[in-house]
Order: structure tokens, then sequence, then C-alpha cells
């Protein structure tokens, strides 16, 4: 019987500096299986943002670029419209794409850039020690709303793939999680698509994915599980947003 | 080709396009956006790319990441422009991308104006952005010499993988003067399979090309900057680049001046040399780097009893000048800001008061 299950080629060997219980390392692999069954390792160039997934290079095994604060899509866009031939994609958490760079990401976007976004939300900023952000829950507690978050004072969660799919140029807009078995299964699928109008140089295309960030959330890797279940999904909710016609 | 009369934005397009660059980012701001508009129309007539980003600092990445995956790139843009720009800029002086920015100096600070100045040269020489880094700073005094300019400074920036910036200022950007593309400034990009995430299959690489900034131990962010050091060092043993006016004379002032400012600064020169007084300038070139050891030895000539750095600022390249002069000539400032230019007869009053 040959081999049923491998490590993905566009994978490194690096061990993770992700902390424990952290959903970046399944996102990072579901990745990498795309590249690979998509056969575009060659060709792709992966933008890391700021935050956790700042080291997000030493994962792959294709060329990558750090970009600045929010700035990942007007690099993609240039990479893409000096080598439309590239695979390009970009990968930002929450403070980076919906606080710094939401300008980015929205002329992106709307400028239907030929590129594929992979926006990780876990509600705070994780690098910087779980800091409020955009996406954060009403009363979720985080190291800068240590009484919740005030929602009067900071207004609602943003949601992204709600807001991207209100553009009118075309685009694949989808919202998955890794936080079970069967949701991981899901996200592949909406993380394929999204690659797959890329290849086919069809349109810009994003895929959120709701994750968990235990050590600031202050909760172990189970309780993140359950918590993100039962508080972010009825808020985040799941699905293909937007598919281009 | 002859000689086109052409004003001085569309000429640094066209330049560019000579020069072998076909990808172009802008942001419109006066007084430089005939630049975009030209390129707007021109790009697609060359097989080449022009792209309207939302923000300077949005254009700054864009050039980032076209130059990291290996293709030329430039932009261009106007004082606050070029502040939004600076984030960006550092980032590629970091990365050694060697894009070429253009900035059409206007007045400042905020605001500021949006007639000609000089006001931007702390921020082009020393810094504008976070960090230990150079520019390479090129200062074009006519049409003729932006185009120039503009074609050495893909080269120059691919030699150094450095950025560069042309600093011009708006009347360099918006007179009209007789110009000529010289064909033997067209050049071919260098090869950079070694450093450039231009994909694996494009290189035929089985390695991966990485383009990082973030060091977060101390020992690999030092060796970048003293690896950096040297490049600028060497940049400035290399490529200092002046002209000199007048020197032979038995000058009793010397100026120093750059760009529009040098130009009304010649006809002083010529004008006192007809009234029997004889004053020498050097003109930088180079901003970065700076011309330093020819204005020293021009400040040590005999006959020469005092320095005049003028300027369309209230003095910054000044503070150059006394650096590299070391006390052995008293230097002086003059300079207007606003977008009034100093006239020849305001300096020669100052020349003859010193």
């Amino acid at each position: 019987m040959g081999k049923t299950f491998k490590k993905p080629e566009a994978l490194s060997d690096k061990h993770t500096h992700y902390c424990p219980g952290c959903t970046h390392g399944i996102i990072h692999r579901l990745v990498a299986e795309v590249i690979d069954e998509l056969g575009v390792r060659g060709r792709t160039v992966g933008i890391a943002p700021v935050g956790c997934a700042v080291l997000a290079h030493n994962y792959f095994t294709f060329d990558f670029q750090e970009s600045a604060h929010g700035r990942s899509p007007a690099m993609a866009t240039g990479i893409k419209r000096v080598r439309p031939d590239l695979i390009v994609f970009t990968y930002q958490g929450d403070g980076d794409l919906a606080s710094i760079g939401i300008g980015e990401i929205i002329h992106s976007a709307n400028r239907g850039e030929k590129f594929t976004t992979i926006f990780v939300n876990n509600t705070v900023y994780g690098m910087t020690g779980g800091q409020m952000a955009p996406t954060t829950m009403p009363n979720q507690h985080t190291s800068t709303s240590p009484y919740g978050r005030d929602v009067k004072n900071t207004g609602m969660p943003l949601k992204m793939a709600e807001l991207l799919s209100a553009l009118e140029t075309p685009a694949y807009i989808a919202r998955e999680t890794v936080l079970k078995p069967k949701y991981v299964v899901k996200a592949k699928k909406a993380i394929k698509k999204a690659f797959t109008y890329q290849v086919e140089n069809k349109c810009f295309s994003f895929v959120e994915i709701v994750s968990t960030c235990p050590v600031n959330w202050g909760l172990t890797p189970l309780e993140s599980l359950k918590w993100a279940e039962d508080n972010l999904l009825p808020y985040y909710k799941l699905g293909e947003y937007k598919i281009p016609e | 080709m002859g000689k086109v009369l052409m004003k001085g934005n569309e000429a640094i397009g066209e330049a560019a396009i000579r020069a072998g660059c076909l990808n172009y980012f802008a942001y419109p701001i006066t007084p430089q956006s005939e630049i975009a508009e030209y390129l707007s129309r021109r790009m697609p007539e060359v097989g080449g790319m022009f792209l309207q980003g939302e923000s300077e600092v949005a254009v700054s990445y864009m050039i980032f990441g076209a130059t990291a995956c290996g293709s030329r790139a430039f932009t261009t843009s106007s004082s606050p422009g070029i502040s939004l720009m600076s984030e960006g800029i550092s980032y590629m002086a970091a990365a050694q991308c060697p894009a070429v920015i253009v900035n059409i100096m206007r007045g400042g600070p905020g605001l500021g104006g949006i007639l000609p100045a000089q006001a931007d040269y702390f921020q082009a020489t020393k810094g504008g952005g976070h960090g230990d880094y150079r520019l390479i700073v090129l200062a074009p005094a006519s049409i003729q010499e932006a185009v120039e300019m503009v074609m050495t400074a893909f080269p120059l920036a691919e030699k150094y993988r450095n950025p560069v910036m042309i600093l011009g200022d708006g009347m360099i950007g918006q007179m009209m003067e007789p110009v000529e593309f010289p064909d033997h400034l067209k050049t071919e990009p260098l090869n950079n399979d070694k450093w450039a995430t231009s994909g694996m299959d494009t290189r035929k690489s089985d390695k991966n090309n990485i383009i990082k900034t973030l060091f977060l131990e101390s020992k690999p962010l030092e060796d970048l900057n003293i690896f950096l050091k040297a490049k600028f060092d060497r940049i400035r043993r290399e490529e200092v680049r002046y002209e000199s006016y007048n020197t032979d004379s038995d000058y009793k002032t010397l100026i120093v001046s750059y760009g529009t400012m040098s130009r009304v600064c010649r006809t002083v020169v010529d004008n006192l040399k007809e009234e029997g007084i004889e004053v020498g300038m050097i003109r930088p070139r180079t901003l970065f780097p700076f011309p330093g050891k020819a204005i020293r030895q021009a400040a040590e000539k005999d006959t020469c009893k005092n320095v005049l750095s003028v300027e369309m600022s209230m003095g910054q390249m000044v503070e150059d000048v006394q650096l590299c002069v070391q006390g052995k000539r008293p230097v002086r400032w003059y300079g207007r800001c606003g977008g009034d230019i100093p006239t020849p007869e305001e300096i020669i009053d100052v020349i003859k008061s010193l």
C-alpha cells in the first residue's frame, strides 16, 4: 500500500513559533496542500503580514515577502500587476487587515486584483499581546479593553467578508473556520476555490477563517475552540458570501 | 531622435520608458500630476503598466512588491506625498529594493503650497522614514538633466540594490525646455536571481527567496545595518557628482547651490564677473552622496573668504556645507521659501554685504 498521508511539499520542516493551540498551523497546512494540489509552488509568492504570521515565510517552501502593517494587499497588487503569471496571496490577521490596512484591502478588492487573501480572524492583536481589534466581540476582555469591549465607544465588530461582498466588482468571498475537523474540510474547499479562481485569472478571492488565540484569550486550547463556536460563529456566520458570475 | 520641446513632468515620464522601466504606480498630487497623466496615456502605447493607487502609502508598497519580485518599477510624487511614502521607502531601503522615486518638491511644512521649493532636503538626504538608511539622491537643474538622471537612476538603484530619489522642484516639473532622450542610456535590468522573489520556476531554482525586514535578534539586525553602512560608504566614495562653475577664478565667495536655485546663482556669477567681482560655485548633482570634499577644497582656496549656501528653503543644505567646510571659512545661508525664488539681485546684494 502506498503513502496515503504526507506533509505537503509546500510546507517546510521548521519548528513552529506559534503558541500551543493556535490555529495558524492548520491554516498554513491547508494553504500548502492547495498549492501542492494546484502545482503552482514554483510560481507562488506569499506575503507575510505584521502580526503573529510575520514569520510565516519560515514554514513555506516558496518565495515570500514580508510586508508592513496592513500593506500586504498593496504589495500583492504591485507584484501581480507586473508579474500576472505569479500566484500571489496575502496572509493577514484582523488588526492588520481590518484596522490599519482596511483601505488597502477594500481598494484591492474593488479593483479586482487577481490575488488571494487568507484573513485569519481571532478577534485580537496576537503578537503584541492580545489588544482589542476591530473584530473583538462586544464585552470581550482584551488587554486594551480590560472591562470588556464597550461598543458604545468603539463600535460593533467589523464583518469583513460581508463588507467586501458589498462591492460591485466580482469576487470570491467566503468565511470558514477550523474549530472542528468538519469545518477544516470546508475551509480547505474554500481556500482551494479561492486559489483556483486566481489560477484562472478570474477575480480577487478572499477567505476569512474564524480562529482562536488561547494565550491571549486566557483560555485553554479546548476552551478556546468551544468559546469561539459559542460566541463567534453566531456573529461571524460561515459560508460563501460572493461567487463571481 | 532630435530635440523636442517638453514639459519637465512629461519628459520625466518619457525618460523612465526610455530607460526601460515599464511599470509605474502613482497617486495624483500637484505639481507633478502631469507625470501620471502622461504615462496613463503613454504606457499602454508601449506595452507598459500604469496603476493609480488609492494613496501614496499604498503606492509605496506597490513599488516595494514590484521591485522585490525583480521588476523595474517607479513612482513620482511631491512633498506631502513623499511623507506618506516614507514608510514604504524605509522598508525598501531595508529590503534593498531598487525602486526609483521622483519628488517634485513643493513648499511645506504641512500642506504648504504648490509652488517650487527645496524644503525636503533633510527628508531626502537624512532619512524621512525610520531607521539607519540612505537614499541615493540626484538633483537635476534642467529638464535635460532630469531626463538623464531618471535614465541613470534605474541601473544605479540596481547596482547598489538601494532606492534612488530624483529630487526636483516644481519649476523642473512645470517648465518647458528643449530635451533629447539619449539612446545610449537605455539599460537592461541586472540579473537578480539571487534575491528577487520572482517565483522559483522563473529562475529555475529549488531555493526560495525571502524578502524580509524583521530581525528580532540583535545580531542579525546589527549585521544588516553594518552591511548597509558599508554600502553607503561605497556610494560616498564612488558616486559623488557635482559641477564646478568659475572655480578657476580668484573668487572671494564660493556659492553652493543645487537644482533650479543653481541656475539663478549661475546668473549671479556671470553678472558679478561683469562688475569685476569673482564668485565660484559648486553645484551638487548628488545630494547623497554629498560632494563635501570638493566643497571643502574649493572653500580652502587662498582667495576664498566665505561660503554661501543658497537654497529655496530656510537653510537645510547649509548644515552639510558647514560640516564639510569644518569651520575653515565662515559659512552663510541665503534662501527664500513659499514659492518665491531668490532673484539674482537679491543674491548679489547678499554677496556684496558679506
